[in-house]
């Protein structure tokens, strides 16, 4: 049951992508074509609150709520952020929609985005076979 | 009532998208990343034997409770708190996209690409399936998506994650601009 909060925050996150509309593919389309600020707006000011947040966390040495310290994993260079990034870029701009806003469409009811979810593991899947193969 | 019945500006959602960042810390040093769930489900499911997914998923399985709710928030979202209808895009983009081909405009996605009688069409195939699979290969490669690196990671100051978002952007760019008009007109 410790994991219901995820839930609930999941839940409120799944709120934010419908209500902003991040979740529309023409919300997608207005941002690769540089017509429209709000995907932009959204994800800068998101940036934007989340590194003043992790200060702080740090500035005073915030504990979790079971008082454990609050670590960030750093993410090392590899070149599958290069490769492994162009690809989903071409795959985000088709579907409309990053690993989140799939959730959410299935949520709203777009029953035909649990395909593509079931496609999303595929590649993961994928992926996870040819991993040693891959340049990274 | 009314105002969360709108569209919620860039200036609301962008806010409350990044507070998820020290929320997810705060309740138990989760790193805010949602592709991560897609590895978990192929880990409990169907690991095959494949070393990349034979590690011990229940330890992480706050994500899959974290994809849970944010299927369960889209269906409150649409299904209570949304006069659903038309997205109020820039009319040069609808323009645009009419022009390439996409004729309905009236919801969140347009139907006559993302349903299921499109499914079996060259086109349909491709945006439904193609996509989602370029979605789940590339994330998992690049090492998250536009959570994970774009928000997560450049929160938390990390180049790698920078290098990674600006590959989304390059590949969306691209995609947009140079393959999409013609995959629209199949």
């Amino acid at each position: 049951m410790k994991n219901i909060k995820f839930l609930v925050v999941g839940m409120l996150f799944g709120i934010i992508l419908v209500k902003s509309e991040v979740i529309s593919w023409f919300r997608i389309q207005e941002m690769f074509r540089l017509q429209a600020f709000h995907m932009y707006g959204i994800i800068g000011s998101a940036i934007v609150v989340g590194i003043i947040s992790i200060q702080l966390i740090k500035r005073f040495q915030l504990k979790t709520i079971h008082g454990e310290q609050i670590v960030v994993p750093d993410k090392i260079f590899h070149w599958g952020n290069v490769y492994g990034g162009l690809i989903f870029g071409l795959g985000w701009a088709i579907t409309g929609a990053c690993p989140g806003p799939l959730f959410a469409e299935i949520g709203s009811g777009f029953w035909v985005i649990i395909v593509t979810l079931l496609s999303a593991i595929a590649g993961t899947w994928t992926y996870g076979l040819l991993r040693e193969k891959l340049p990274h | 009532m009314e105002l969360i019945k709108q569209p919620w500006p860039w200036y609301v959602a962008g806010p409350l998208i990044g507070l998820i960042v020290p929320a997810l810390l705060l309740l138990g040093n989760k790193t805010f990343g949602i592709s991560g769930t897609l590895r978990q489900v192929c880990a409990a499911c169907i690991p095959a034997n494949i070393s990349f997914f034979k590690y011990d998923w229940k330890k992480e399985s706050w994500n899959l409770f974290f994809a849970v709710g944010i299927i369960i928030g889209g269906f409150i979202a649409t299904y209570l708190l949304s006069n659903s209808g038309q997205v109020n895009i820039n009319p040069h983009t609808t323009a645009l996209l009419q022009q390439e081909g996409v004729k309905d405009f009236s919801g969140l996605l347009p139907q006559d690409i993302f349903s299921f009688s499109q499914l079996f069409t060259l086109r349909g195939f491709i945006f439904i399936v193609v996509g989602g699979f370029l979605v789940g290969f590339g994330t998992r490669y690049a090492g998250g998506c536009t959570s994970g690196h774009a928000i997560m990671g450049i929160s938390s100051l990390q180049w790698p994650s920078l290098v990674a978002t600006c590959c989304f952007m390059i590949g969306g760019f691209v995609m947009t601009w140079f393959i999409l008009p013609y995959l629209l007109q199949l």
